[in-house]
């Protein structure tokens, strides 16, 4: 039960919306599709479902080419960001649909039903419309129907995005339970790298129709591969800069300038793109190595428990996002500390070098 | 606390609207009520009359039978404009150039003028020289709607479903673009036919827009004048004069104010009442 892309690519005319992709997926692996709007997810939820049929490359699944067979002879099942219900039926009869069209006896179907709506609290809706349901009710039972029918692939494409905040992290905790003990596949996209590092699972980062990078969540997060899968794998952006080493050294412009230890010691001279996670920048000198760097304050917002500012830094914006509450005018120079020795360095084709 | 903030300038604002509402809607149908409870002659002298004039319009057969008619005239084409344009537009492209060239060949007939529509099918209809009339009689079929009322009756209804079911194929159109795609990809994953997911899925979501459509139907086509006017007369005989064209028959053929007003209100009533029964049955089985 794998799924495999082998090379798959889809163009419209001129415009390519999935550059050559290969993509292996094991049964009972939960897989995030992480990357921003337009980044090429919900097409390449399509051509995994079979809703769209790819350019070039085949789509393989348990071992069997199954490029160009319809959606309807597959075992899939997708669950969209708009809460898709049939508009008059009741919740009972959405969740049995996909058993109905199958021709499953009505024991079997009242059976099933039931159980899953106990799963999904929803028991106690079964004879309503979905017009009639809240957003995070409408999303549950549009996740029954995609459960119901044991499919091979579940795709989830932003599932959570049209609720609101307390409905997500509930439905949230309870995505990961529900496919614990199914060895589907389980596709989910998402925009929030902080969705993605909740759920662990596989990450892959996409970025313009072209994965980036493909492996475990908490590995991309950490080592990332190149500056790509760095940027689509931060929110708030991760902070970047052009550096130089010179000798044991590492110089900023003209406004800071730090020695290179640890794995940073034995990589050669040159110019590099050094990134910075925003909560490695902060208004007071933290970490192992941390460094001034001189800013004019953009915008500087200060939540509860959290500030963050952003500020201009030899022509780049730049991010910290740091505990406690630093007050900042707007408008006025500031100096803030980036913790060097948490960097990441980029070659100038991207690629990350050492730690 | 009242903390409203008083401003009687404001009622300045209103002014225009109720200017217009006045000439547009109040004074003329005043002038019909005030007609309708008099007797009127020639010189300008009127006496008072009370509901005679309702009386007699609703014990008349003659406005039995052009209500009859009007009923009949008005369902049949409901029944056939509705299913019609709703079969239309499914069959309507969603994208690609062929949009446009469909969107503007279904509104045409709806930006001729009545009189022209009229006109354009008594000629079109003539059994001796118009392309339907002679070819019908070519064919076989003894087609004469000037003599016989059944081909007048169909002549009618044709040229109403043709001048007028684009008004529902653009309605019932602009519901179904409207259906995010997600829909359909569901219903393709679910394995859902092409007839599942017009009753599952397109009819549910287009019954607003269809429940717009009917009534404006209903109450264009109750109301009709110009097109069976120029078409038929009414005739043959009075087998197609319809309310409308009966009430010019009586206020201007024969100059009977006062029961032409009454009628002109009763009319109003009835169009009013059925188009709020309509109304609230198909929002009441929304509500459900």
């Amino acid at each position: 039960m794998t799924l495999e892309l082998k090379d798959v690519s889809l163009r419209f005319g001129a415009d390519t919306h999935i550059y050559p992709t290969s993509l292996t997926l094991d049964p009972g692996s939960f897989n995030i599709l992480l990357g921003t709007t337009l980044a090429g997810k919900t097409t390449l939820m399509k051509l995994m479902a079979g809703l769209e049929k790819p350019t070039r490359g085949e789509v393989w699944f348990s071992g069997k080419n199954v490029t160009g067979v319809s959606v309807r002879s597959r075992n899939v099942s997708m669950v969209y960001q708009q809460f898709i219900n049939y508009p008059n039926l009741t919740v009972y009869e959405n969740i049995a649909s996909p058993l109905r069209v199958a021709r499953v006896s009505e024991a079997e179907i009242k059976k099933k039903v039931q159980s899953l709506a106990e799963l999904l609290k929803l028991s106690p809706m079964l004879q309503r419309r979905p017009g009639e349901l809240s957003g995070g009710q409408q999303q549950r039972t549009a996740l029954a129907r995609a459960l119901i029918k044991d499919s091979d692939l579940v795709l989830l494409d932003e599932p959570l995005a049209n609720l609101d905040f307390k409905l997500r992290e509930e439905l949230r905790d309870e995505l990961p339970r529900l496919f614990a003990d199914r060895d589907c596949i389980v596709v989910y996209a998402t925009t929030e790298p902080t969705e993605a590092l909740l759920f662990g699972g596989n990450t892959a980062c996409l970025h313009q129709g072209r994965i980036a990078q493909f492996g475990p969540t908490g590995e991309i997060y950490r080592a990332p591969k190149d500056l790509v899968s760095a940027q689509v794998f931060s929110d708030p952006p991760i902070n970047t800069v052009a550096v130089t080493k010179r000798g044991g050294e590492f110089r900023l412009a003209d406004m800071a300038t730090w020695a290179a230890t640890g794995d940073f010691a034995n990589i050669a001279d040159g110019d590099y793109t050094l990134g910075v996670r925003p909560h490695h920048v902060s208004p007071l000198a933290s970490g192992d190595n941390p460094v001034g760097v001189d800013g004019k304050v953009l915008v500087a917002e200060l939540s509860g428990s959290e500030s963050i500012i952003h500020f201009t830094m030899h022509g780049a914006t730049w991010v910290s996002q740091s505990h406690g509450i630093h007050p900042f005018e707007v408008g006025s120079q500031a100096k803030l500390y980036a913790d060097m020795s948490r960097a990441m360095l980029f070659d100038m084709d991207g690629r990350r070098v050492a730690a | 606390m009242n903390n409203k903030t008083i401003n009687h300038a404001a009622w300045i604002f209103v002014l225009p609207v109720v200017a217009l509402v006045a000439f547009n809607a109040i004074i003329p149908l005043m002038t019909v009520v005030n007609y309708s409870v008099q007797e009127t002659f020639g010189d300008n002298t009127f006496f008072w009359a009370g509901v005679i004039w309702f009386e007699e319009v609703l014990h008349s057969t003659r406005f039995h039978d052009a209500l009859l008619r009007q009923l009949t005239f008005t369902f049949t084409i409901l029944a056939i404009e509705v299913p019609l344009g709703v079969a239309i537009a499914l069959a309507m492209p969603r994208k690609g150039p062929w949009v446009s060239v469909c969107l503007v060949t279904m509104a045409l007939p709806l930006l001729i003028p009545w009189n022209v529509v009229g006109a354009m099918w008594n000629i079109f209809a003539l059994p001796d020289i118009g392309l339907l009339g002679r070819g019908l009689n070519v064919l076989g079929f003894d087609y004469n709607f000037t003599r016989q009322p059944g081909d007048a009756w169909f002549t009618l209804i044709v040229m109403d479903v043709w001048h007028w079911t684009s008004l529902v194929v653009l309605l019932a159109y602009a519901g179904l673009v409207s259906i995010p795609d997600a829909y359909y990809q569901a219903a393709k994953i679910d394995g859902a036919g092409s007839f599942a997911i017009f009753r599952f899925i397109q009819l549910p979501k287009l019954k607003r827009v269809l429940t717009i459509a009917v009534l404006l139907r209903f109450m264009d086509s109750f109301m009709i004048y110009t097109e069976p006017f120029v078409l038929t007369g009414g005739g043959p005989g009075n087998s197609t004069t319809l309310l409308s064209i009966d009430l010019v028959k009586i206020a201007l053929g024969q100059f009977d104010l006062g029961p032409a007003a009454a009628m002109s209100l009763i009319y109003f009533l009835i169009i009013l009442l059925l188009s709020w029964i309509f109304y609230t049955l198909m929002m009441r089985s929304e509500a459900q």
